[in-house]
């Protein structure tokens, strides 16, 4: 079997103390809290911290609660917590969706969703599905906290905003009326990485036009795993169904796919397209209050 | 590091390095090889054992972040002599071949019963999709689960030598 | 010659019938014990370093930082083992594989260096500090380039070696097809691969070597399904007295084939025993398993068929490129290099049929020897089986109809197929019969016809397959040259307790209660009185393991000969205790007793003891009731069996739904048919994982993208439909009491009717073939009329 090299060993007790040890480790340590994408990494040798600080005994990381507009969701928010929640589903249920079809139940219950966001893999879910929603990551540095909108905050694979002494503390998702969202993605098998995914967003006004859009395309090589071209286009218009089909083909114009052993770059492109106008109807059908 | 987990009860206190995989903690150090591996990248669930009151595959979780806390392995299900429901199950549903798999089928089996105790069909395939089983196609794990659903340690009586029909 | 013997079907637990198995109790506590699970005193752990490379030729090797770690006990490099002649070794096809590689690596993920450690993490530490300089070579990664002048030569360690060409074989009446074809009124061709595939039973392969300095004696604990061939292998490679040498297979999680042969780790195990005179445990990882193991398939075929107008199929004519990467270590018995393979004429009667395997050589891993093929019959079955729907969709013929014009008929038993098997018996329009009438075969062509009117993509795939196994009559078929019967020894303690001896090893299969079961269906005793002995060498009689679905046609046969042989000798023990002669004794399912006097009568338990007591015998009698056998078959059998899938196809993902898989299967009698159904349902997930998502690419440079448990899927609960299975039973005419195997035919038989079903589903699309695995992107892409190779890299 294979076994990860020597490192050290900190358990952090607080964000406080989590970051002392980051700041004392340098850019040598790594922060594990499901561990799920490390450890495997770690025991291929790709990596190969020196230390790894433990943040799960910190409870303040962990929780999902609605303040005022916004749903705030701990980093150490587990998968399967964020799956269960009701209030995620009453608000989000691109969440859920997109939730059910992350890797399996048994590590849904390990995996937490700072950890996912933070390894930054291009084709990671739940990043695409908190690009469409709008959310912000906070994080915290020994100067303080910073927020970055989630659009800002993937600056390529498996690199993301949040600097070695920092530590992504929470994810908050501005809570609107009048929308909804779903998550639509194709995998070669249950529990797969996206051979393409799609994440949707709609917000529709009184005469149900669509007033708001957003979208995540994860695994297809869309910059920030966002569309900006194709929410932009969906603003102001009728959300029928041409129009999701032309969204759906100005998100599959703008990403930039690359070909691997889950297909080729072609039907990769295509199903950017398909998916995106797929999660757009079950969002709009969800707004709209012909789908729960 | 000095770590103390409490496996199936009882409380094991051993100097281990922070990289020793919880899965070997369990096999090489405290001696219980119920518990199988079957791959390196937390894919197969050969090795799932429950950390307090959750599976976790333990190929995937180092031994220090069980520090201070309980694991239940296969060699946990039976209590007091009393098999667990889900082992007859498997045991009355020929829900096991080579046996390899058994161990982390049956631990997150127990886990879905504690929380769903009538789950559907649909619902334990849902359950057990991040286990692999190359031996029974999965249908006689299906069954398994759901005779321990329908026998449950109460009201159940002893297995018997007849098979189920099915 | 042996005869049939009827019996009621029972309840198992005094022979044939349903019955829980006795492996269960431990395995359903966590107390099997399996490779991984040995602990022996003073214990070293192994670990290999494996060639980045596909080909490159190694310059140096530095070991010294290696050596110099404080808990590394032993590094061994080929330059080591050339010391002891031990660097090569025969593989089970009469080629030779590197141990350790000397003069150049062939494969990325070939065995480079072996550390011995106190700990298996130290090993692996250590495995970071080994140097090696490598200078890359052009690899060969494309099969059909491996016979292109000018390719680089795999194989350049065989003195004279030019090029990749390992053998050329034939088989049929090339003359007589080329006429049928000549004549036929339709001809179609179509090129297909049965892709690369790994067999990945969840254990992987390991062994735990132990060499007693003080005695000779060497103990391996192993994951083998062939322990008794392996022994006398070691034998063979290491010079070693075949009688010191003990081999051990205990619990086995999964073989498939992937645990036939013998793997440079297991020698380097026994290696590291004799270097450090400790015991030695060496178990891979998942991707060394996926990488370096047997794998299976890689079959380029090009079928054509011949068939008049109206549907009745004439011949068959194949052309195999068979890739068996860089040693030719695939296990085939001597005079049949491509296995089974000519059983291809299937289930139809063919008036010619004819076909050529060329194997070559590539930068691949070896193998080839199996994944529950039944020796390549899963490639015949899968040709045969597309080629059939091929030519329906030229002819525009319904898929069932066509096949059931042209299936052979049971008066037509025993029957010599064009390439020379002789069938021994069957009734196959009765078996698809019967699985068209479970499907609702009429209303699923109904249903799809008013699904296609909405363009929805909805298919109905059939796979009717003949499998030739239970290898074999010693005159035709050996491994390395080692005749494959099987021996079986029985002992009948003074309290009629019964102890079976077995040359073959179960992986899951639940030996250790149908050979109880078998013994208890002889002889009248409970199959709680029955201790089944196996996976040891020291304690079991000669015999070729388990594979190709051998253990019941062959060992099973042999614990019903020998179980007859005891039930002999008490008749005569029975006649000396009730002083009647022999002749006046009839037997009565566990009794003998004077025939017309049924109060009159000793149990196989009496017996027992007063064999074993001071009753005087007839002359020439010793006494006891012990028995041994070798079972040589007269033929092969042939199990069959009729398999529909239902697919739903999403035409704008390509995402295949299999709903329904209807599986009757007829493998003669049943011993225990919750083993037989539990048989059937693993190897129909097997098809599934084939048909959509296992296979093994290779990009350009010879790098294997199936490394991992991430790269290499393989069906969870999820991909399985609910199985729906059917039997009928038409018994072997040759075998004791009629059973045919059943442990491969469904992994044979699947794939060609999850692929059937999805090219079904395709058909309004213009589509007529696209390759394995039928993933998402394989889908779409079929659907635009450009399917993927799917043995190399997607650009």
């Amino acid at each position: 079997m294979q076994v990860p090299a020597h490192f050290g060993y900190d358990r952090a007790t607080s964000i406080d103390h989590a970051l002392r040890l980051l700041a004392r480790h340098g850019d040598q340590a790594r922060v594990i809290a499901g561990g799920h994408s490390l450890i495997p990494m770690m025991k291929l040798r790709l990596a190969e911290p020196e230390a790894l600080i433990d943040i799960n005994g910190i409870d303040e990381l962990r929780g999902i609660t609605v303040s005022g507009d916004e749903l705030l969701i701990g980093a150490l928010t587990r998968h399967a917590d964020l799956l269960s929640s009701a209030v995620v589903g009453e608000h989000f249920p691109v969440l859920h969706d997109a939730e059910r079809v992350i890797a399996d139940p048994v590590v849904r219950n390990f995996g937490t969703v700072g950890g996912s966001l933070c390894q930054a893999d291009p084709s990671e879910d739940l990043s695409a599905a908190f690009v469409a929603l709008g959310a912000t990551g906070v994080i915290r540095g020994a100067a303080g906290s910073r927020t970055v909108p989630l659009r800002e905050f993937h600056l390529g694979p498996y690199e993301t905003a949040v600097a070695p002494d920092e530590l992504l503390v929470e994810v908050r998702v501005p809570i609107r009326p009048g929308g909804s969202s779903a998550y639509t993605k194709v995998e070669r098998r249950a529990g797969d990485w996206a051979v393409a995914a799609a994440g949707a967003a709609v917000w529709l006004g009184p005469d149900g036009a669509i007033t708001d859009a957003g979208i995540g395309l994860a695994a297809v090589g869309a910059e920030h795993f966002t569309a900006p071209e194709a929410e932009e286009f969906l603003r102001g218009r009728a959300g029928d169904d041409a129009a999701l089909v032309e969204a759906g083909k100005i998100a599959a114009q703008h990403c930039d796919p690359q070909a691997d052993q889950r297909g080729p770059a072609d039907y990769k492109r295509h199903l950017a397209g398909e998916l995106t106008t797929r999660a757009l109807r079950r969002a709009v059908a969800r707004a709209s209050g012909q789908e729960a | 590091m000095m770590i103390t987990v409490t496996v199936n009860g009882e409380r094991h206190s051993h100097d281990v390095e922070p990289r020793l995989l919880l899965v070997h903690f369990l096999r090489d150090v405290v001696g219980l090889t119920g518990t199988h591996w079957g791959c390196d990248t937390s894919n197969c669930g050969a090795c799932v054992v429950w950390l307090d009151d959750t599976p976790v595959k333990s190929c995937t979780a180092l031994a220090v972040m069980a520090d201070g806390r309980t694991v239940r392995t296969v060699e946990g299900l039976e209590r007091d002599g009393e098999l667990d429901p889900v082992q007859r199950g498997f045991m009355e549903c020929h829900g096991l071949q080579c046996g390899f798999c058994t161990p982390g089928m049956m631990m997150t089996s127990r886990w879905l019963l504690d929380r769903n105790p009538d789950p559907s069909e649909e619902e334990i395939r849902e359950a057990l999709s991040g286990q692999l089983c190359r031996c029974t196609g999965y249908e006689n794990i299906v069954r398994s689960v759901r005779w321990a659903a329908e026998n449950p340690a109460d009201d159940s009586t002893e297995a018997s030598q007849e098979v189920s029909p099915s | 010659m042996t005869t049939i013997e009827e019996r009621p079907a029972g309840d198992g637990a005094h022979g044939f019938g349903r019955i829980h198995r006795k492996e269960d109790p431990r395995f359903i506590r966590g107390q099997g014990n399996f490779v991984d699970d040995v602990q022996l005193p003073g214990m070293l752990h192994g670990a290999i370093l494996r060639s980045p490379f596909a080909h490159a030729r190694i310059v140096s090797i530095d070991t010294s930082a290696a050596e110099a770690h404080p808990r590394v006990r032993a590094v061994i490099t080929g330059a080591t083992l050339e010391t002891l002649s031990l660097a090569w070794m025969p593989t089970l096809s009469n080629d030779v594989q590197a141990v350790l590689a000397t003069d150049k690596v062939r494969y990325q993920g070939q065995e480079v260096a072996f550390v011995v450690a106190d700990d298996r993490y130290a090993a692996r530490d250590a495995l970071e500090l080994i140097d090696v300089d490598y200078e890359p070579l052009d690899p060969v990664v494309d099969a059909r380039t491996a016979m292109d002048e000018g390719a680089p030569v795999v194989r350049d360690d065989i003195e004279g070696k030019t090029d990749n060409h390992i053998f050329d074989w034939e088989a049929g009446d090339r003359a007589a097809t080329d006429a049928v074809f000549t004549e036929a009124d339709v001809v179609v061709t179509e090129d297909m691969l049965y892709p690369r595939v790994h067999p990945a039973p969840m254990e992987t392969c390991g062994t735990v070597a132990s060499m007693d300095k003080v005695t000779g004696k060497l103990t391996v604990w192993s994951t083998t399904q062939a322990p008794h061939a392996h022994r006398t292998l070691y034998a063979l490679v290491a010079g070693l007295p075949e009688h010191q040498i003990r081999i051990i297979s205990p619990d086995i999680g999964g073989g498939f084939g992937n645990k036939v042969g013998i793997y440079p780790g297991y020698v380097l195990a026994v290696v590291g025993s004799i270097v450090t005179g400790k015991p030695v445990k060496w178990v891979e990882d998942r991707s060394e398993n996926l990488m370096s193991t047997s794998f299976a398939r890689d079959y380029h075929m090009r079928g054509e068929i011949a068939a008049t107008r109206d549907g009745k199929i004439l011949g068959v004519r194949v052309r195999v490129l068979a890739d068996h990467g860089a040693f030719n270590g695939t296990a085939q018995p001597t005079k049949f290099p491509a296995g089974f393979f000519h059983v291809f004429t299937g289930s139809y009667d063919l008036q010619a049929a004819h076909c050529e395997v060329t194997g070559v050589y590539t930068n691949k891993a070896p193998g080839g020897v199996a994944y529950a093929c039944s020796f390549r019959i899963t490639e015949a079955v899968y040709l045969i089986e597309r080629m059939v729907d091929v030519l329906a969709y030229e002819l525009e013929m319904d898929q069932a109809e066509l096949r059931m014009k042209n299936l052979l008929r049971p008066e037509q038993f025993p029957y010599t197929c064009a390439t020379g098997w002789e069938y021994d018996s069957g009734d196959y329009p009765a078996t698809l019969s019967l699985a068209m009438d479970m499907a609702g075969y009429q209303e699923l062509r109904e249903e799809q016809r008013a699904k296609r009117e909405r363009g929805e993509l909805m298919g109905i795939g059939i796979s009717f397959f003949t499998e030739a196994v239970g290898a074999g009559p010693r005159k035709h078929m050996d491994i390395l040259g080692l005749g494959m019967a099987d021996g079986a020894e029985l002992r009948i303690h003074p309290t009629g307790k019964a102890v079976l001896r077995l040359s073959v090893q179960t992986q899951g299969q639940g030996h250790e209660t149908t050979f109880a079961q078998i013994v208890a269906q002889e002889l009248g005793i409970p199959t709680a009185d029955v201790e089944v002995v196996h996976g040891d060498t020291d304690q079991t009689p000669f015999g070729l393991g388990t594979y190709g679905s051998r253990s019941t046609p062959v060992s099973g046969a042999a614990a019903a000969m020998v179980t007859r042989k005891v039930r002999d000798r008490a008749k005569i023990v029975a006649a000396a205790m009730l002083e009647v002669d022999p002749s006046d004794l009839e037997w009565g399912h566990g009794t003998w007793g004077v025939r017309g006097d049924p109060k009159n009568a000793k149990t196989i338990a009496e017996i027992a003891m007063a064999a074993h007591s001071n009753l005087e015998l007839p002359e020439g009698v010793e006494g006891h009731l012990d028995a041994t056998c070798v079972y040589n078959p007269p033929n092969l059998t042939f199990p069959f069996g009729a398999y529909i899938c239902v697919v739903d196809v999403d035409p704008a993902t390509g995402e295949v739904d299999v709903r329904r898989f209807i599986a009757v299967d007829d493998c003669g009698v049943r011993i225990n048919p919750m083993i037989v159904e539990g048989q059937v349902h693993g190897g129909l997930a097997e098809g599934i994982g084939m048909a959509l998502m296992q296979g093994i690419a290779f990009d350009e440079d010879g790098n294997c993208l199936g490394a991992s448990f991430m790269d290499y899927l393989v069906p969870t609960a999820l991909e399985c439909p609910s199985w729906e299975l059917g039997e009928t039973v038409t018994p072997s005419p040759h075998h004791p009491f009629g059973a045919k195997g059943i442990g491969e035919s469904a992994t044979v038989g699947s794939p060609a009717a999850v692929v059937n079903a999805v090219m079904d589903a395709l058909k309004p699309l213009g589509v007529r073939h696209a390759d394995m695995p039928l993933t998402p992107a394989q889908v779409w892409r079929a659907a635009q009329g450009r399917p993927l190779r799917t043995d190399l890299a997607i650009s």
